[in-house]
């Protein structure tokens, strides 16, 4: 008993009467190790929010200079009721983290483990709803890159009537078939009319395109409900702009949806400590800190929401 | 009578977390918690809501204005920062700082560049 006692005030470097079993030797006190670890969580959250910083970034260039792309995007192919339903899942499954991180606090380790469950069920509930929206849009062909159908490379179609029979100089400058590489012409428009496509440096050609629609009496409102139609009524530098809201969408909510699996990862990590009994009111450092980083994700959802739903 | 009214104190108080716990830890009380919670809850739905009005350019603005109220309160009370040493919110506000430096000087640029830009004909287009 007395070894014991000596041991224990080397080990803390007689800095303290009791000996901590969470003391690392190189801190004074517990406040002063949780101190540090919460302001080390801290340092790593706001590099998290630099990071996805970045995409914000690109989102506000984009949104700023092609308002009208992000709003036809969003209201023909988001569905704010699924992204209501995950914006309460996630508010949700933060307080049911924060509540466990108070369990833990008050040595309530019966509650912690029924908070930490229940977070976890809202973090997959999370992912559910995300896969149902990702699917639609890949259902929809308006996923990233080539598989999104407003990609350029991809939209001929979308911006051209049908071809009709190639006109002699059309001809003269595609139709010889087997087009060596680095000529310049797109495979994507191979065959497709020259003379039809219109060109590039047309600004203000949407009100020469909205014209036809308005004259549709029989489904006014379902053709003005039709993404196809409302995108060609967008203007030709926006047409090209479409498939980068996308980009935008999927990056933005991908980032997001890995920090959410790697969330689970760290609940379940914590769950299972505590079930080890590993947590007390003395030491609950990793459950306040895993804590932390589940609101993170809760906070970056929060404005991730409004800019990708809500868009007038 | 005490036991009841522990929850109703807003500022968590010595007593509420365990005796061997660090000095300067709180745990936030349940009644805080359901709060923020409700107010949550109650911000999306009014975010929703404004967004469906027509305000022009004023709408961005409303809907950013509610995200920071909920991404606030979700930092101060969920995140603990009311109560935590300012060093951390110092930390969290640095980086927001930065974040719309980095923004708002990237979107000057564009801004004053993309009047002179000009898309790429289709045709033309290198594959």
């Amino acid at each position: 008993m007395s070894l014991a006692s000596t041991e224990n005030s080397t080990h803390s470097h007689g800095h303290g009467a009791r000996h901590d079993p969470h003391l690392a030797h190189h801190f004074d006190t517990p406040e002063q190790q949780f101190t540090s670890a919460k302001l080390g969580m801290w340092v790593f959250l706001g590099t998290e929010i630099l990071m996805f910083g970045g995409l914000f970034c690109v989102y506000s260039i984009y949104r700023h200079n092609h308002p009208l792309v992000f709003k036809f995007a969003a209201e023909a192919y988001l569905s704010v009721p699924l992204g209501v339903l995950n914006t309460i899942i996630l508010i949700t499954s933060s307080l049911t983290m924060a509540w466990g991180v108070r369990a833990a606090q008050l040595n309530q380790k019966k509650l912690l483990m029924t908070c930490l469950v229940l977070t976890l069920l809202g973090a997959a509930g999370f992912l559910v709803v995300k896969s149902i929206e990702y699917t639609k849009k890949w259902d929809e062909h308006v996923w990233v890159g080539r598989w999104n159908k407003y990609n350029a490379d991809n939209n001929a179609s979308y911006r051209v009537a049908p071809p009709a029979q190639p006109t002699t100089r059309s001809a003269a400058v595609i139709a010889p078939p087997p087009v060596s590489a680095g000529t310049g012409v797109a495979d994507a428009n191979a065959g497709t009319d020259v003379s039809q496509i219109k060109p590039r440096y047309d600004y203000p050609l949407s009100q020469s395109i909205q014209a036809p629609q308005a004259k549709e009496t029989t489904s006014e409102k379902d053709s003005a409900q039709d993404p196809d139609v409302r995108y060609r009524q967008l203007s030709d530098s926006d047409q090209w702009r479409v498939n980068t809201f996308f980009s935008c969408y999927f990056l933005m909510t991908g980032l997001h949806g890995i920090h959410v699996v790697v969330g689970m990862g760290l609940i379940t990590w914590i769950l299972m400590r505590s079930l080890r009994n590993d947590f007390s009111s003395e030491y609950f450092t990793p459950v306040d800190l895993v804590g932390l980083y589940w609101h993170l994700v809760d906070l970056i959802w929060i404005f991730l929401f409004p800019l990708l739903y809500l868009i007038h | 009578m005490s036991l009841t009214h522990s929850n109703d104190i807003p500022a968590p108080v010595a007593d509420d977390v365990g005796p061997n716990a660090p000095h300067g830890v709180h745990a936030v009380p349940k009644r805080v918690l359901m709060t923020v919670y409700g107010v949550l809850v109650l911000f999306t739905v009014i975010t929703v809501a404004v967004s469906k009005v027509d305000l022009g350019q004023a709408n961005i603005w409303a809907a950013l204005f509610i995200a920071v109220i909920k991404g606030g309160l979700v930092a101060m009370y969920f995140m603990h920062l009311r109560w935590d040493s300012p060093f951390n919110g110092v930390i969290l506000i640095s980086a927001l700082f930065f974040v719309s430096l980095f923004i708002g000087l990237a979107l000057l640029d564009s801004h004053s560049y993309q009047p002179q830009m000009k898309p790429t004909p289709m045709a033309t287009r290198a594959p």
